[in-house]
């Protein structure tokens, strides 16, 4: 319900803006100048155009002398920077319009609704006669808004799969781009013989270059598709990575095409030159990105006392490597791409969660807003523009980028198949084939064709129809194909510990029969990394160095995301808890958070977690029951694991320290536990009063202090045994009913009489010795006991995250 | 693969590829690799497993090495372990770890997940009691953390126990107030790593070639 409402509020508010937005466009009125600081101080690379805006009004003033002007307008001056707020704000836009209506981005990708847009306001535009943006030209294309795309491909790399696959992705990226770049220039040059076709002017060189952009290939919209299917996870990181990389290996070959496409003659040694040259650029590349990454990552090492540049760092420290690799003509891209991947490992280990998770929303929103305006010009463009058409020309182009990508994945597959553990099915080497959309990269690199190339114009049109038909026919068909043929599919969403526990294992397993067979592999490899990685790099680039296994990272991640949950539920936002039950996307939810936890009273949390528990748990469990949304087997699971866990977790700390670290959550345990509590506080009134347990008290717990964990654990059977007379009001039949369901599954004590359970109590407690040393407090010391948090990290290295988060907070 | 190019040395190990379907190269390799270990002998015992240097680090080395004495591994619905192992029993349990071939059905996919599964299963479950219980999962838990450093026993088992009550929740569903949970069976392991990518996971890349040789 809730989500309709809002929905329907966020449509008309929305189509108002961009109603709004279109006037402006148009017409270079100024009404929505109020509206640019915001989004310019977000672009950082942007930033001097707005300091110029803001601070020559004093000059304006004193020119004008002779009569004071009671409302002038100077457009001109302002232009530049205005212009590109309002085609950022346009495709935000019109990004938030495609997410309203879901169903759309589903089946069309959005890329394809981004062109179309464009396409809609190119057609404006040029009714109008008004001039195509100028934004776009070469340098501001490589400077500012190639790297944000790049750093965030690159930080978001899933790293554990990209290892295991990085011969393949190479493979495909390097071999398979010069493959294509060879492939089609060859191909088109060919075709370029034929008088019939009036291109004979294009020579060898041009050919050359025109095939190394056309094979860029931009798999955002293939990704998204591959994602939301599920398509299993060698395919998708493959396709990934290949897309990645596949742009650092096409800048290099363009950039030296370009060079090569301007000397009247080339050489044969020229061609050696140019392929040491092309090892010569990644690997150096490499090299930068290897330095710039591990200086991130020592920085960041020192940089918990000025946390709010944190984030900076590794802004200025991708973009240094970034610019210096192309300092020294290496290749930036890898360079950038290197930098992101060494360092996100470290940093991510180092900074607190509030910066790791600004730092990846920046990341984010960069390069959403590049990717976006790229498309957006595309669609501009190609209404704008003057176009060369040769149809011949263009439809050999497409057919060749079509054909040479396909046999070049069957082909490289046949090579590199007998190397790999899991081979490419046939499936799979179609998906991977037919993926391989062009895009953003691709435009831009032509769009940045220096004038010297005299077909560019023919260039810039066919590139334009390979990328819009390759997006919109294969973009929009590529998802009933896949689900049509069936391609294996992976569940990529097994976020429980049992399965991080047996990937884990499985790791361990998989590396010792390997020892056992004596051979060496990637687990090998990575073994021995690891090895170096805890004893060398750790130990230089960590602040707080212990080795963390990938099980207990899980674990205390979960835990916190119990903590923000039920911090969530105490902020009185309940009624917009629906709206996010079904966004699953990660950014999404974590913005949402970010933005009501940095806005948010530290104080007030406290008073309200302390003194409204009740209150509040409550109105979760009638919410839950109400709209049945979170799923009963989720809220058991949430239970049962609080149950076994909690207790370590406010140990040491307060709940309301916790919330602080955004971490993403998926919002599956949403208002689960709060119901926990609830029972669990209900009973041990319950139980006080009774003077059942003794043994209760005698571990100190005091009634009050409800969310210990080491009561509900304990409390298990009472509540069938009495049976629940004393319900309060508050407490709905059903939310308690599916809290005593839930804690059912208790410990898994394989005993099943009720004479045994004051055994298993006694039990219990004897397994939690710690609890009962645990200096209990009555509610109010839910405070954050931060006097020094260090004391008990050593104690419980499972809440070391939370106490640097809660020193980040504390400064807030 | 190769079976047609059997080497006329070893005609045992046509036999032996039928059984395992290990090509013929693999099966020398791992037959060179298995006398390496035995120093040239006809069996192999847990010492000389233990005395592989590349394992030494390895936190689950005891599960692992246990797996190769477990009767059950064997395909032959024996029970017990044994004190030494032959060629044959080494490259069996060996054959756990084959990638499943790339031309299969559903079916077939689905019968080498369950395999692998069951290996995966006995590892757990050491009494051989049909249910990996709480004390079964904590040790394997322990066993995995066991090299990180500073995490005590109490984290692992507080692990153990959330992830033990995970699979309550997954594979019971709805249980009754006084019902307890008392051990993962085989078909709550099933539900439990469905999605769990085994077949890919628990899969070793068997070379063809020797490269022993090197790794000394």
């Amino acid at each position: 319900m809730g989500t309709y409402v809002l929905s329907v509020g966020t449509t008309s508010r929305a189509s108002c803006m961009l109603f709004a937005l279109l006037l402006c466009c148009t017409g270079g009125k100024s009404e929505l100048q109020e509206t640019k600081p915001s989004i310019q101080s977000s672009l950082e690379h942007t930033g001097k155009p707005v300091f110029h805006v803001i601070n020559q009004p004093h000059g304006y003033h004193e020119e004008e002398k002779s009569n004071l002007p009671v409302f002038t307008m100077d457009y001109t001056r302002i232009q530049i920077p205005f212009e590109f707020t309002l085609w950022i704000l346009l495709g935000s836009f019109a990004k938030i319009g495609f997410n309203i209506y879901q169903k759309i981005t589903i089946w069309i990708p959005e890329s394809c609704l981004l062109i179309a847009i464009g396409l809609i306001f190119g057609a404006i535009m040029h009714s109008v006669k008004e001039e195509a943006p100028a934004v776009l030209n070469s340098n501001v294309f490589f400077l500012y808004m190639l790297p944000p795309i790049i750093l965030d491909s690159g930080y978001f790399m899933p790293t554990r799969p990209f290892f295991e696959n990085i011969g393949t992705v190479l493979w495909y990226s390097v071999v398979g781009t010069l493959w294509n770049s060879v492939g089609i220039g060859l191909s088109l040059f060919f075709i370029c013989q034929f008088e019939v076709f009036g291109v004979q002017d294009i020579n060898l060189q041009e050919n050359l270059l025109f095939a190394s952009i056309i094979s860029a290939v931009d798999p955002v919209a293939a990704l998204n598709v591959f994602h939301n299917i599920g398509v299993n996870e060698q395919l998708y990181i493959v396709i990934f990575a290949e897309g990645l990389f596949n742009d650092a290996v096409t800048v290099a070959l363009y950039n030296m095409l370009v060079f090569v496409a301007n000397m009247p003659i080339v050489e044969s040694t020229d061609v050696f030159l140019g392929i040491a040259r092309f090892f010569v650029v990644g690997l150096g590349g490499l090299l930068f990105g290897l330095l710039f990454g591990f200086a991130a990552a020592f920085t960041s090492r020192f940089t918990n006392k000025v946390q709010e540049i944190e984030p900076l760092f590794i802004f200025m420290y991708s973009y240094l490597a970034y610019l210096v690799a192309g300092l020294f003509a290496m290749s930036s891209i890898t360079a950038i791409i290197i930098c992101a991947i060494t360092m996100k490992y470290y940093v991510e280990e180092n900074v607190s969660q509030r910066s790791c998770t600004t730092i990846r929303h920046v990341v984010k929103m960069l390069a959403t807003i590049s990717e976006t305006l790229i498309f957006f010009f595309l669609g501009v463009v190609t209404i704008t523009t003057e176009h060369e058409w040769n149809w011949a020309y263009i439809l050999f182009t497409l057919l060749f980028a079509f054909i040479w990508r396909g046999i070049g994945i069957l082909v490289l597959t046949q090579i590199i198949n007998p190397f790999r553990t899991i081979q490419f099915s046939l499936k799979d080497q179609f998906g991977l084939s037919y993926g391989g959309l062009r895009g953003a990269i691709c435009f831009a690199l032509v769009f940045t064709l220096p004038d010297t190339i005299n077909r560019k114009n023919l260039f810039v049109t066919a590139s334009i129809a390979v990328i819009i038909f390759t997006v919109f026919i294969q973009g929009i068909s590529i998802r009933p194909i896949l689900e049509h043929i069936k391609i294996r599919k992976t569940n990529k969403d097994m976020n429980t510990i049992n399965a991080e526990i047996h990937t884990r294992m499985m790791e361990h397993v998989v590396s010792g029969i390997e020892d056992l067979c004596g051979q060496w592999s990637h687990y090998y490899w990575k073994d021995k990394f690891k090895k170096f990685n805890d004893r060398i790099l750790r130990r230089i680039l960590l602040r707080d160095n212990r080795a963390e296994s990938s099980i207990v990272s899980l674990y205390k991640k979960l835990e916190l995301q119990n903590a923000i949950e039920l911090l969530d539920m105490s902020m009185g936002d309940i009624s917009a808890a629906p709206s996010i039950v079904s966004l699953h996307d990660e950014k999404m939810e974590a913005s949402r958070s970010k933005k009501r936890f940095l806005a948010a009273d530290i104080k007030k949390m406290h008073d309200i977690l302390s003194k409204n528990m009740y209150k509040i748990r409550h109105r979760t469990v009638a919410y839950t029951t109400k709209y049945d949304i979170p799923d009963q087997s989720h809220a058991r699971e949430v239970l049962i694991r609080r149950h076994a866990s909690i207790r370590r977790s406010l140990r040491s700390r307060s709940l309301c320290d916790q919330p602080l670290h955004n971490i993403p959550k998926s919002q599956k345990y949403l208002s689960l536990q709060p119901g926990v509590n609830l029972e669990s506080e209900f009973n041990l009134r319950r139980r006080n009063s009774s003077a059942g347990m003794t043994h209760l008290q005698a571990s100190g717990a005091s009634p009050c202090s409800s969310s210990r964990s080491l009561i509900p654990m304990k409390k298990l059977n009472t509540i069938k045994e009495q049976g629940n007379p004393e319900e309060p009001p508050a407490a709905r039949p059903h939310a308690l009913s599916s809290g005593i369901k839930a804690r059912k599954a208790p410990l898994p004590a394989p005993r099943r009489h009720s004479s045994h359970r004051q055994d298993e109590n006694e039990d219990n407690v004897d397994e939690y010795p710690a609890g009962g040393e645990e200096p209990w407090s009555p509610p109010r010391s839910w405070a954050p006991e931060t006097s020094d948090p260090r004391d008990n990290e050593a104690g419980d290295p499972l809440l070391r995250h939370p106490t640097q988060g809660s020193q980040g907070s504390g400064r807030y | 693969m190769g079976a047609l190019q059997s080497s006329p040395g070893h005609p045992e190990y046509i036999d032996l590829s039928e059984k395992t379907g290990f090509s013929i190269e693999q099966i020398g390799v791992l037959h060179k690799r298995f006398k390496q270990l035995s120093h040239n002998e006809e069996s192999l015992r847990r010492e000389q497993f233990e005395e592989i240097p590349d394992l030494a680090c390895n936190p689950i080395r005891a599960q692992i090495i246990e797996a190769f004495f477990d009767k059950r591994n064997y395909h032959q619905n024996g029970e017990g372990t044994v004190n030494e192992i032959g060629f044959e029993e080494f490259l069996v349990v060996m054959s756990h770890f084959r990638p499943p071939s790339l031309h299969i059905t559903e079916e077939q996919l689905e019968k080498v997940r369950r395999e692998k599964l069951r290996f995966l299963f006995n590892m757990h479950d050491t009494d051989n009691d049909g249910t990996i219980t709480l004390e079964e999962y904590r040790h394997v838990v322990e066993e995995l953390l066991s090299r990180s450093g500073a995490l005590g026993k109490e984290t692992a088992k507080s692990i153990a126990d959330a992830a033990m009550l995970e699979v309550a929740s997954i594979s019971m569903g709805h249980m009754e107030p006084d019902e307890f949970y008392e051990g993962i069976t085989f078909e709550h392991f099933l539900k439990l790593l469905d999605g769990f990518e085994i077949e890919s996971k628990m899969s070793v890349r068997f070379l063809n070639m020797d490269t022993i040789t090197l790794c000394k």
